[in-house]
């Protein structure tokens, strides 16, 4: 697939970003259309993490600047960022284990007013996820991983979301799940939300994606549309395990 | 979303239970203390006063107001404070200045109820009061709150600790503020307005109608502290508590929310320091210690962090071991064996022990938030649901 040639929606540029005296994010430039699909893979301590959670306000950058629908972003609060339309799957899920399902997608539309419209959106979570539904009261700590999985993405889709982040949504997942997953991102897209996918999985990520950026130790090291990426035989053997 | 209503309604069904039960308590201490024990037998007067002493009732209530107050802090939000003490001090002074002839260099009298002959100094409405007490601690809560709800939870329990520290021996000190005299010093304030309700005074001596009065107050705060945590910040506290970065990426604000639990949770102490300061009729600095801090956060612990009810119970348990309980155990276990052994002196090793107990048995607390109590019993199924699950996923 290759790049929309839509606005541009979120704008990374020339980003450094780092904890005390380490440096995990150097010089990074990025940029999302609406409406696509792109992902960002590299090894385990490229950066990916680190640039995520920059967009979402949890890092402040120390050079460079960050602009959603042309509005700089970089240095806003977490909670204010949830507002302006960006809405987070953290690596891990990190859904609240001990509140039932049905208040984890609540807690997902904290900051929305309309009810009707957070109903809706509910109701819709639910279509994508029927597993959901049939565990909606009970404690989402005692699911399996792979409904948790889809509890952070579903509670992450109840902010109603201009731009979904996804980190590692498929990590240790057993494979029928992970083609679940990934095919529910491209449902989601499908819908009208764009998304910013950061994966370990390189294969599929790449082939799901319009356009990709490949991080390595914390530079961009290379970037394409989706499916060029994944023939490029550089690509395969250095992420795609041979 | 059947389950969902019935949950919610057995969850109602329950607090109803408890509120009427909480009533008949209250109504019944009353009764006995209003109507039965004036024309009892010496016998049952005596009983009653030495097991039961309306004084250690009235004391109860205030202990609820103060430990529910710390439950939205500790409890809801999860932030240790271990200096709530400082909440209860502030609030007994505010209804020491604006309730007393202390403040002579004023002479203003707003619905209050002067002593005859101690009409000088200011003088309130005792419900007046109770909001200004209530605003007061909120302010203080929010001063101290401010600089330290960025800190991480260790070192914010450092700071209250200081705090609770600080504000009392500042009442101590506090005969000699530059040359103003705020706080009477060590002597504290006393002859403060009886509380006038309705059109009737509540004298010093009218203990049954002060008993009411401080328990429709707790039964005040039980109300508010359960609208609290079911609506949308109690929500977000317990978002806190569980993960405060998925939290934060809901869109809870992290430092906002924590500084509402900090202030609402201060607002009890301050309301509680009210109504201890009317019931004993004065304020004095030499009360308000570390050991009072400790006392509260057990209450809350003992009851069940976060359970409304449960730390009802704590409180009432431990505020009555504490003024009765123990000394009239005492007595019985030493006229049975014939030894002379102070018990009250025992006090913290028994809270001590109760506490580690608490911890090696029953970490929930006697009376545990369904939420942890279910998460605790569940932890063996897990394992093999899981398993089950993914199973039928992998098949789906």
């Amino acid at each position: 697939m290759a790049r929309l040639n839509t606005p541009v929606m979120l704008k990374i540029n020339d980003i450094t970003v780092g904890y005390g005296a380490i440096t995990a994010v150097k010089g990074l430039t990025l940029e999302v259309r609406e409406g696509e699909i792109v992902s960002l893979i590299g090894s385990n301590g490229a950066g990916k993490s680190t640039t995520l959670r920059t967009v979402s306000g949890l890092l402040k950058p120390k050079t460079g600047s960050i602009e959603f629908l042309g509005e700089r972003i970089d240095g806003v609060a977490g909670h204010d960022v949830v507002a302006k339309g960006i809405c987070h799957s953290p690596e891990g899920r990190r859904i609240f284990p001990k509140m039932t399902v049905d208040e984890n997608l609540d807690l997902g539309a904290f900051l929305r007013k309309d009810a009707a419209a957070v109903k809706e959106s509910r109701e819709r979570v639910l279509e994508l996820f029927p597993r959901l539904r049939e565990r909606i009261n009970q404690k989402a700590g005692t699911m399996s991983g792979g409904e948790q999985q889809m509890l952070a993405v579903g509670r992450a889709l109840m902010g109603d979301p201009k731009l979904l982040v996804l980190d590692e949504p498929s990590m240790g997942l057993a494979p029928v799940l992970v083609d679940l997953i990934f095919e529910t991102i491209e449902t989601i897209r499908k819908s009208g939300v764009t998304i910013l996918l950061v994966e370990q999985n390189a294969l599929a990520a790449l082939r799901i994606a319009d356009y990709a950026y490949v991080l390595e130790s914390g530079h961009l090291k290379l970037e394409g549309d989706g499916s060029k990426l994944a023939d490029d035989p550089a690509i395969a053997q250095a992420y795609l395990g041979g | 979303m059947s389950n969902t209503s019935t949950a919610a309604h057995h969850a109602a069904s329950n607090n109803r239970k408890w509120a009427i039960g909480f009533t008949i308590a209250v109504l019944t201490v009353f009764i006995i203390n209003q109507f039965i024990l004036p024309s009892a037998p010496k016998q049952v007067v005596e009983f009653f006063n030495a097991w039961f002493s309306l004084t250690s009732m009235a004391e109860i209530m205030v202990w609820i107001l103060m430990a529910l107050g710390l439950n939205v802090i500790v409890g809801y939000a999860g932030l240790l404070d271990l200096g709530y003490v400082a909440f209860w001090a502030l609030g007994g002074y505010v209804a020491g200045w604006l309730m007393s002839p202390f403040l002579s260099q004023f002479q203003i009298n707003f619905f209050g109820n002067p002593r005859p002959g101690l009409e000088m100094g200011i003088h309130f409405s005792f419900f007046f009061v109770l909001i200004l007490g209530g605003v007061f601690t909120a302010i203080w809560g929010i001063i101290i709150g401010g600089p330290t709800l960025r800190l991480k939870s260790d070192y914010l329990a450092l700071v209250t600790l200081g705090f609770g520290e600080i504000i009392p021996q500042f009442m101590v000190n506090g005969g000699d503020v530059a040359g103003l005299n705020l706080t009477n010093g060590a002597q504290g304030i006393g002859g403060l307005d009886d509380i006038k309700f309705l059109g009737y005074t509540i004298g010093t001596f009218s203990l049954p109608e002060k008993f009411l009065m401080i328990s429709m107050l707790a039964g005040a705060m039980i109300f508010f502290s359960i609208r609290l945590r079911d609506g949308r910040l109690g929500r977000a506290w317990l978002a806190i508590r569980e993960d405060e970065l998925a939290a934060s990426m809901m869109g809870v604000p992290l430092w906002r929310t924590k500084f509402a639990s900090y202030a609402i949770g201060a607002v009890g102490g301050g309301i509680g320091g009210v109504a201890f300061a009317t019931l004993v009729g004065g304020v004095y600095a030499d009360r308000f210690n570390f050991v009072i801090s400790i006392i509260i956060l057990s209450m809350v612990v003992l009851g069940g962090m976060g359970n409304v009810w449960g730390v009802v119970v704590g409180a009432t348990v431990l505020a009555w071991v504490n003024s009765v309980g123990l000394v009239q155990f005492g007595v019985v276990i030493n006229n049975a064996l014939g030894t002379k052994i102070n018990f009250p002196s025992y006090q913290f090793l028994l809270f001590g022990l109760l506490l580690v107990l608490m911890m090696l048995f029953r970490r929930e607390g006697f009376i545990p938030e369904a939420r942890i109590r279910m998460v605790m019993n569940e932890e063996k199924l897990e394992d093999e649901e899981k398993i089950t699950d993914e199973t039928k996923i992998a098949s789906h």
